[in-house]
């Protein structure tokens, strides 16, 4: 594999994709014939399993740069996998399609995010190179110095403000570009900024944000009304603790928009019978959204507010690019990769944000399963 | 990850009921009049304030990018008229300036290079994972398939220093080598391939299933009495008509890695690095030229706009793809 990226780095991008995207789908398409004629009996279809089941794992392997003797080991499994596949229950071929579909991804999840995950586990409790057991001290790194529980303090205030204000702000607006002229527009111009990466959206609000000396012309537009009232400027971003306020503010501005497309989306599915019902008992337009309109779409509150909180757990681009995590600004996502050459200290920041994370995943877990059993 | 993610929450059926119906409300063509008596003055004002202080910040950068350098600095965009300047030299000097490893036109490329393989890997084999968890009955399926969903929300810096390492040194167990590493140099697109790849597998499994269980049994049970295999059915039944959801799907993965900046300072290395990276770094050089980070800005902007404004309604769509099926 190491040969074939060689050879393809050498070429032009434009090259590059057309190539390399070939490549993908003639491995793919490989997978789907083999797997189309798999449960077909007769010898010859037999023979054409045995053969995919030893030389495909054995190609990985070698492929993939193994030494021989574990290429060979891997020749034996497949032939196992052969017979177990021969004699499975449900047909022969059963189990060699059931792989063919789901091993490719599987693979991939398991090295890349199964196996990470649970490295850095142990990670977090070795050294700086990962080759001495430390036990708790990059723990007591993490929780024993001021700048990092700072650190820690401000993601759980960006999760706490965050989605808070996205969701009050998109519900709000939601509600308004309903009864509004001009709807598609006025929408269109709130939900822009979710296409914009967070790295341009930082540098948009720099600049909303951009400071000079008093006396000089400010080119920020928030320091020109400052001033034009006669304020004196202020920098925005090097004052802490307000200027995490100023960075969490960016994520509002680009997570509204998410909020108001799902919440717009619900409001439109209450029932309109409801609120007739509710204006024919007397009520004004805000009794009616408070009392009729926010119960009938609570679930679909709780799945907008869910997803920004975990957004906001990862917040990273922002920090990043705004502040570099200085001045109390750090953020643990940012940490974990402004660590990333002391890998214990940098592993031990993962885990605590996972640790943070791990409530949503149990949460969502348990709601899937509720959805299963119903089904 | 990035600024856009479809609802990636389990979403019980009456909630899916109410933002479906909701989104065909949405997408019904009202007609003029009866649009106008629901529309309220107040309504629109308030809306138009919002959108006026939503719009303003990406406006004024948008103007800055078109002023003189010494324009920029010396006075405020807002007064762009009483101090009228036009130039498109900041984007010349953007695109082709040598301040960073890569100057930001070759970023460009790279970020389509890396964007389009990185797109289409994680959808193809997604949909084959898919469809073995809707269509192929096995054991202890349910488990596996809340495993690969928990994994969606397990933060990729958790994955990250152990993957670098893994694509440069390999994995051995003891001495002996299982895979050497992928070994392919600085200037290769492979590692960040696989990377976005990998990370996007969860997701994208997740919502293609919701989609692809959906499918009526009967065309699967049809193609299977014609004689087709699961290798036809997947082919010629299935992904013809999950074509909609993965369309979707495809809209928000191509902005992901294009907007992407934590797996690109990792996983792309100098001559490789998309134009977010390349950004980042003059946002650190020379954060105070305003007229190259405006430009620039606005130049890795220019895509994802225009994937935004071409194909809105399947991106609305695609947010509410997690919670609606079909």
């Amino acid at each position: 594999m190491s040969a074939f990226l060689k050879w393809l780095a050498d070429l032009s991008p434009f090259a590059q994709i057309p190539l390399v995207i070939l490549a993908f789908l003639f491995v793919i398409a490989a997978v789907l014939f083999f797997i189309e004629i798999a449960p077909r009996s007769g010898t010859k279809y037999t023979v054409i399993r045995l053969v995919v089941c030893v030389v495909a794992p054995t190609a990985l392997f070698l492929i993939l740069g193994s030494v021989w003797w574990a290429a060979i080991l891997a020749a034996l499994l497949g032939a196992a996998f052969f017979l177990l596949d021969y004699r499975a229950k449900a047909g022969s071929g059963y189990l060699f399609q059931l792989i063919g579909f789901l091993s490719p991804a599987m693979f991939l999840l398991a090295i890349g995010l199964v196996y990470p995950t649970i490295a850095t586990f142990f990670k977090s409790f070795m050294n700086a190179r990962g080759n001495r057991f430390v036990g708790f001290e990059n723990f007591i790194f993490v929780f024993g110095q001021e700048g990092n529980r700072v650190t820690i303090l401000n993601t759980i205030i960006w999760v706490l403000v965050v989605p808070a204000f996205s969701t009050i702000v998109g519900l709000g607006y939601a509600v308004f570009a309903d009864k509004a002229r001009g709807e598609k527009v006025l929408k269109a111009l709130v939900f822009m900024p979710m296409a914009i990466s967070f790295v341009g959206a930082s540098i948009i609000w720099k600049f909303v944000y951009d400071a000079n000396g008093a006396g000089q012309p400010q080119i920020g537009i928030l320091n020109g009304i400052i001033v034009a009232l006669g304020g004196q400027p202020i920098d925005f971003i090097a004052e802490a603790p307000w200027n995490n306020l100023f960075l969490m503010i960016i994520l509002i501005w680009v997570q509204t928009g998410f909020a108001m497309v799902i919440l717009s989306a619900a409001i439109k599915g209450v029932p309109t019978e409801q609120i007739e019902a509710a204006q024919l008992d007397g009520t004004n337009a805000w009794e009616r959204f408070i009392n009729v309109t926010v119960p009938g779409i609570r679930s679909s509150i709780i799945v907008v507010l869910t997803t920004i909180s975990i957004a906001s757990l990862k917040v990273f681009d922002i920090v990043q690019t705004m502040t570099g995590g200085a001045n109390g600004t750090n953020v643990l996502a940012n940490a974990v990769y402004a660590q990333k050459l002391e890998e214990g200290r940098s592993s031990a920041f993962a885990v605590i944000l996972f640790l943070l994370v791990l409530p949503i995943i149990i949460y969502n877990v348990r709601q899937m399963r509720l959805q299963k059993e119903i089904r | 990850m990035s600024a856009v993610a479809p609802i990636d929450v389990p979403v019980d059926a009456k909630t899916e009921r109410q933002l479906r119906k909701g989104e065909k409300a949405a997408e019904r063509p009202t007609l003029r009049k009866s649009k106008e008596k629901l529309t309220s003055k107040g309504a629109t004002i308030a809306a138009v304030i919002i959108a006026i202080l939503w719009t303003t910040p990406t406006l004024g950068l948008l103007i800055t990018s078109f002023r003189p350098a010494e324009l920029i600095n010396t006075s405020g965009w807002w007064t762009v008229f009483s101090n009228w300047g036009f130039t498109t030299n900041n984007y010349e000097q953007v695109i082709g300036g040598e301040a960073t490893t890569v100057t930001l036109g070759q970023s460009f490329i790279n970020s389509i290079a890396i964007t389009i393989p990185a797109s289409l890997f994680p959808l193809v084999l997604a949909a084959l994972a898919a469809y073995a968890f809707a269509w192929i009955p096995f054991k202890g399926r349910n488990i596996v398939f809340i495993g690969v969903f928990a994994l969606q929300v397990v933060p990729i810096q958790m994955a990250l220093v152990p993957l670098l390492s893994l694509f440069a040194r390999g994995f051995k167990i003891g001495d002996v080598a299982l895979f050497d590493g992928l070994g392919a140099g600085g200037n290769s697109y492979g590692q960040i391939w696989i990377a976005h790849t990998i990370f996007a597998l969860p997701l994208a499994i997740f919502l293609l299933h919701n989609f692809i269980s959906e499918i009526p049994a009967e065309l699967v049970e049809a193609a299977r009495v014609d004689g087709a295999g699961h290798g036809q059915t997947f082919f010629r039944i299935i992904l013809p008509l999950s074509m909609p959801a993965i369309a979707s799907f495809a809209i928000f993965q191509f902005l992901w890695v294009w907007n992407d900046l934590l797996v690109a300072l990792v996983f792309a290395d100098g001559a490789v690095g998309p134009i977010t990276k390349v950004l980042r770094e003059i946002t650190g050089n020379r954060g105070q030229d305003w007229y190259l980070l405006a430009s620039g800005a606005f130049v890795a902007m220019i895509v994802p706009l225009i994937v935004f404004f071409a194909l809105q309604r399947f991106f609305v769509r695609g947010l509410l793809a997690g919670s609606t099926k079909g």
